[in-house]
């Protein structure tokens, strides 16, 4: 039978008993069990999980090496309470080895931590107490968010349930003009489709201006896939992802195979649930209006709206080439007098990166803040929040009611090309009319 | 299992932020993030609600984050069930995994607020003792009925 690549890697990982049941295909719809390579937690969900795993009397976790703990959202710990909840995860990480816990200073951002420490490679079963985990489908995993109680059970015995859901196959042809990129192609695909467009569906993105993006682009795209309601995002991996693969496992002796890699695709003559194909050559840049990610529209139509702060990081848009980007269009210049313009890193290593390049630089220069790695913002947490009728236009993922703070404030989501140019005018800008 | 209680109504996409927002998720008390339910989008909802309460919502609800807070919190102010058009992925699982009782129904249109509902949840009917009508529902797949009769996922792995 012919399979999509979201299916094989759920088929591969199956558990024994549904294959002792006489089963050899998985079906859309079906219920099954399977074994991951990888169990995810943070500051928010993984105390809520340990306090779980605790209750039910286990005292031995699984395999320590497949466990991976990240304080990141309210961390460096923005207040009493969220010290405590670091510390539950740091005193559960020592007291059962677990090497993949990242204190602040080598702690970032999650999704974008776990690739870039080669914790996840393709065709690996992922799953993480965080709805963004679908980041990783970039790189040829299954990878989908599950909540604290998937978590605790996974510490016991490694495994997860996990209702099989049918593909969405999304086809992007042309060429994507100046300024244009992940960030774009993922906002006008939520806004075509609305924000349950993929509801418990796997989203498959394909085509020729997926195989030019870099992987930066493709995590960014991933990562959304939950703003349609996917239960992932996934891309086949090709040779962009190969070298990805090769580059950080170097410092940490990960062997990925080609002929794995070359099986990791989906079968021509696979079953989709749909398929979407589009030319995006006219595409401009796309941004997000209140209160949901689908409410999109390009740059052009939204030029008269003013704001208050504009944030660059998350684990959608906190990556290198993300803050290059955002300086190419700030150096030299100064942010709207009044504007707070705040830049966070996803991780130190880009932290670094930044620094070394001059770009840590070029931000404090225009006027705005170089933070150390958080999600703080993001979800209304710490280091910038919005108080009432305040406007910020973020390149994080999610503009909900209340999300960055006061009830009555608004979000607006952009790429980093956006944001950058938009905190030079004060209102959403398109990149031309400043560089 | 029998629930019986009064409709508070909300609309699409009731997100988790909506449900309880971000910065109560620095405890895992269930009462007390109930104290915050709905605070964004209905300020003073956890005082309106009295045990054994439904929320009837329309497509998508729970979207957004993961927070198994969420459906901890809708237990924590008394909610007893969760009827809505559709439920997204992950408020799914963890509805599922707490044992949160919720159905699917295309019926919801036809329930009001403040109506007074009696649901069996086995059976998957859903009664309307307001306006005298049933509405039926798809009861759950075999493997989920064992999880939700073991009273979550917790119990589920214990008794295996």
């Amino acid at each position: 039978m012919p399979y999509t690549i979201a299916e094989k890697i759920l088929m591969a990982h199956a558990g024994r008993a549904y294959r002792q049941a006489g089963k050899k295909d998985i079906k859309p719809g079906e219920f099954i069990e399977a074994k991951i390579d990888l169990a995810l937690g943070n500051d928010i969900t993984a105390p809520l999980a340990i306090e779980e795993f605790k209750k039910a009397g286990f005292k031995k976790v699984f395999d320590k090496k497949k466990i991976v703990l990240v304080p990141d959202h309210f961390a460096p710990a923005k207040d009493l309470k969220s010290a405590n909840q670091c510390r539950i995860l740091a005193e559960f990480a020592r007291e059962h080895k677990i090497a993949n816990y990242f204190e602040v200073g080598c702690m970032g951002i999650e999704h974008v931590l776990l690739p870039e420490k080669g914790l996840v490679l393709p065709g690996d079963l992922v799953i993480g107490a965080d709805s963004h985990t679908c980041t990783y489908g970039a790189l040829g995993s299954f990878a989908t968010g599950v909540g604290s109680t998937d978590l605790a059970r996974a510490f016991i015995d490694g495994k997860c349930w996990f209702k099989v859901g049918s593909t969405i196959k999304f086809i992007y042809q042309g060429k994507l003009n100046k300024w244009v990129g992940g960030k774009d192609l993922i906002l006008y695909t939520i806004g075509n489709i609305g924000v349950d467009g993929a509801l418990y569906k796997v989203m498959e993105f394909s085509g020729g201006v997926i195989r030019h993006l870099v992987m930066d682009d493709r995590f960014t795209m991933c990562n959304m896939a939950i703003e349609a309601g996917a239960i992932t995002g996934i891309i086949e991996p090709d040779e962009v992802t190969l070298n990805y693969v090769s580059e950080v496992s170097k410092c940490q002796s990960v062997k990925v195979s080609r002929k794995k890699m070359a099986q990791l695709k989906s079968d021509k003559d696979a079953c989709y649930e749909r398929t979407y194909e589009w030319d995006i050559s006219d595409l401009e840049p796309q941004v997000a209006s209140p209160h949901l990610p689908s409410n999109v529209k390009p740059v052009s139509k939204l030029k008269e709206i003013g704001i208050d702060q504009v944030v660059i990081g998350s684990c959608t848009n906190g990556r290198i080439s993300d803050l290059r980007i955002a300086a190419k269009i700030l150096k030299g210049k100064k942010i709207k007098p009044g504007l707070r313009l705040i830049v966070i890193p996803a991780t130190q290593k880009i932290y670094l990166e930044a620094v070394r390049e001059g770009l840590a630089e070029i931000f404090v220069k225009a006027g705005g803040v170089f933070s150390t790695p958080t999600c703080g913002p993001c979800l209304g947490g710490h280091m910038g929040i919005l108080t009432e009728g305040e406007v910020c236009l973020a390149t994080t993922n999610r503009n909900f009611i209340g999300r960055m703070g006061h009830p009555k404030s608004f979000v607006y989501l952009s790429s980093p090309a956006v944001a950058a140019a938009s905190a030079i005018t004060g209102r959403i800008t398109h990149p031309d009319e400043v560089i | 299992m029998i629930i019986k209680g009064k409709v508070h109504k909300f609309s699409d996409n009731i997100n988790t932020d909506d449900i309880i927002a971000a910065k109560y998720l620095v405890t895992t008390d269930e009462k007390e993030l109930g104290k915050h339910c709905m605070e964004n989008i209905a300020p003073g909802f956890s005082q309106k609600v009295n045990k054994g309460d439904i929320i009837v919502a329309g497509r998508n609800f729970g979207c957004g984050s993961s927070r198994e807070h969420a459906p901890r919190a809708l237990k924590g102010c008394g909610i007893a069930a969760v009827i809505a058009r559709s439920f997204a992925g992950i408020f799914f699982r963890n509805a599922i995994n707490i044992g949160l009782p919720f159905l699917e129904s295309s019926d919801v249109d036809k329930i009001n607020d403040g109506d007074s509902l009696e649901i069996d949840l086995s059976r998957g009917i859903i009664k309307n003792l307001s306006t005298n009508q049933e509405h039926r529902t798809q009861p759950f797949p075999q493997f989920l009925q064992e999880i939700i009769e073991q009273d979550g996922l917790m119990n589920w792995i214990r008794k295996r």
